[in-house]
């Protein structure tokens, strides 16, 4: 299949030209793998496709099918390989049966989505679970080692090692591509769900976006939720996930001051909330509650679904918070959702009521005692109820649990404001 | 894909074998590797003895080193495998779970190294 030459029109942009490689890379490596289980054979030989586009296509022009011309190209390299190294196994003729049985999908103007069997292979339960997300970042993006061991604040050689047995692991245990029927997901769905949150919440604790190399984490895991949502439209779930991550992303620039203050959520100025990423956020809500079947992702987007409407209203609906926050405590027994829970009943029914549900909780899950948000709602409820040293004594126990400079600046200037 | 369905059976499931609860235990275990032929994926297995059955030997510069017991003194032992051969891993944990250990015991599934062919 030869490429069409033309003038590469839609390639002259540079930011399109970096969203058709975004997302070409997971469509096209998800392709290549789906018969082969070899991710790092697929991953050469794509990457060798890329530098091979990089020469022919300013020469001759970007081809009509992008896709299909790098497609075609790492085909290629993957024959080439498998007839170079001749494992002991009749792996080539598998990997030139597999490739040829996609050759016809090709055809097609549209290259098969394959990136959801690609992610359910990388959250599979006989995977490690905390290479789960980094697997699916350098997968499904493209992610270098390197970049994802600094997002996730592990040595590079350590990632790159963990990322080379996981992928060892697919290969030689068998993990499928194929994604399974529903009712067959089992744990795995909420793994591809979780990898997704956790690839979002790393780039979400660096607000600031001091860190290079977690910059722009959060507006991944978004992608990979689109990605999600638009071949899952009906699992509520899904649609939760990327409404829950909407709500907080709109909220971004109002997390910090000008002068990189931490601003807490209610004295966050809502003129600053992105309302189009909110309208997205609750309209996606709206169809996951259409459906019928709650769960612990849209029950965490309604929560966030309640605050974003002071936008509106300029007032907080502690009660449905607090509600929402006693559900989902029930549905995933987290200590934080029952400590989130117990701060909204303080909003909702004063200091007193909040700091007996606060400590009733810590009583039941001793570990609460060494989560500085614990410390932290403690502090601010001893405060209300004019307890000065208690609070002070609390805030020392937040600010000696607290990691993010911001936020200890914060709580030191709470502290000193008693 | 090949693999082997490994059954780790606890001190009581071989004590199952032999009191009055043989009939159920072996008829679970018939029913299992009927419903594997039936589904066309069985490829092989074995039941073991106990471990008290078994003997382990070593060659240590040369000279050889029998002891009484099995190899590893776990909680549960080795009781026997099938061999399967299913498309993925999936298909074989959904098999291995169906064991009648799985209850009780644990299962290793491990895919078969394939030998070449020449």
């Amino acid at each position: 299949m030869e490429p069409d030459q033309d003038t590469g029109s839609h390639f002259k942009s540079g930011a399109l030209a970096e969203r058709v490689a975004r997302e070409s890379y997971g469509r096209l490596l998800a392709l290549l793998c789906a018969r082969t289980r070899d991710v790092a054979a697929a991953e050469d030989a794509l990457s060798e496709a890329f530098a091979a586009a990089l020469t022919a296509w300013p020469r001759g022009g970007a081809p009509d099918n992008p896709e299909a011309w790098l497609f075609a190209a790492a085909k290629r390299k993957l024959i080439d390989a498998a007839r170079r190294t001749r494992t002991a196994s009749a792996g080539e003729a598998e990997i030139v049966r597999g490739i040829e049985e996609f050759v016809a999908d090709m055809a097609e103007v549209n290259v098969p989505d394959r990136r959801l069997g690609l992610m359910f292979a990388c959250a599979h339960p006989a995977i490690e679970e905390s290479v789960r997300t980094p697997l699916m970042l350098q997968t499904i993006l493209g992610f270098s080692a390197e970049r994802i061991a600094s997002a996730f604040l592990v040595e590079p050689t350590a990632m790159g090692q963990r990322l080379v047995r996981a992928k060892k692991k697919i290969k030689d245990a068998g993990i499928g591509f194929e994604v399974p029927e529903p009712a067959a997901w089992g744990g795995r769905f909420p793994a591809v769900l979780n990898a997704i949150y956790a690839a979002f919440a790393s780039g979400w604790s660096d607000p600031m976006g001091a860190d290079p190399e977690r910059q722009g984490l959060t507006e991944e895991a978004v992608w990979l939720g689109r990605v999600l949502a638009q071949q899952l439209p009906q699992e509520p779930e899904v649609l939760g996930l990327l409404s829950l991550m909407l709500h907080l992303d709109a909220r971004r620039v109002a997390r910090r001051g000008s002068d990189g203050r931490y601003v807490p959520l209610d004295e966050q100025d809502t003129s600053l909330w992105r309302r189009e990423l909110i309208v997205e956020a609750e309209q996606l809500l709206y169809a996951a509650s259409k459906i019928g079947r709650p769960g612990r992702f849209q029950l965490e987007a309604a929560i966030q679904s309640a605050h974003a409407t002071r936008a509106w209203r300029g007032e907080t609906d502690w009660a449905a918070i607090a509600l929402l926050y006693q559900a989902l405590a029930e549905l995933t027994a987290s200590p934080v959702a029952q400590l989130n829970a117990a701060a909204a009943i303080a909003r909702r029914d004063g200091p007193e009521a909040g700091l007996a549900a606060t400590e009733a909780i810590a009583a039941d899950n001793p570990m609460l005692r060494d989560y500085q948000p614990y410390w932290a709602l403690i502090a601010d409820l001893a405060a209300k109820l004019g307890r000065t040293e208690a609070a002070r004594a609390a805030y020392d126990e937040a600010m000696a649990r607290e990691s993010d400079a911001a936020v200890i600046a914060f709580l030191a200037a709470r502290q000193k404001s008693l | 894909m090949k693999y082997a369905i490994i059954v780790y059976e606890t001190v009581d499931d071989f004590a199952a074998r032999e009191d009055q609860r043989a009939p159920e235990y072996w008829n679970g275990y018939s029913a299992y590797s009927g419903a594997l032929q039936a589904a066309g994926v069985a490829a092989g297995g074995a039941a073991l003895r106990a471990s008290d059955a078994a003997t382990t030997v070593r060659l240590r510069g040369g000279s050889r080193q029998v002891v009484d017991g099995p190899y590893s003194d776990i909680k549960e032992q080795l009781g026997g495998f099938f061999l399967i051969d299913v498309p993925t891993l999936d298909d074989a944990l959904a098999w291995a779970v169906k064991c009648p250990a799985a209850k009780t015991g644990a299962i290793e599934v491990r895919p078969l190294l394939e030998m070449s062919q020449g």
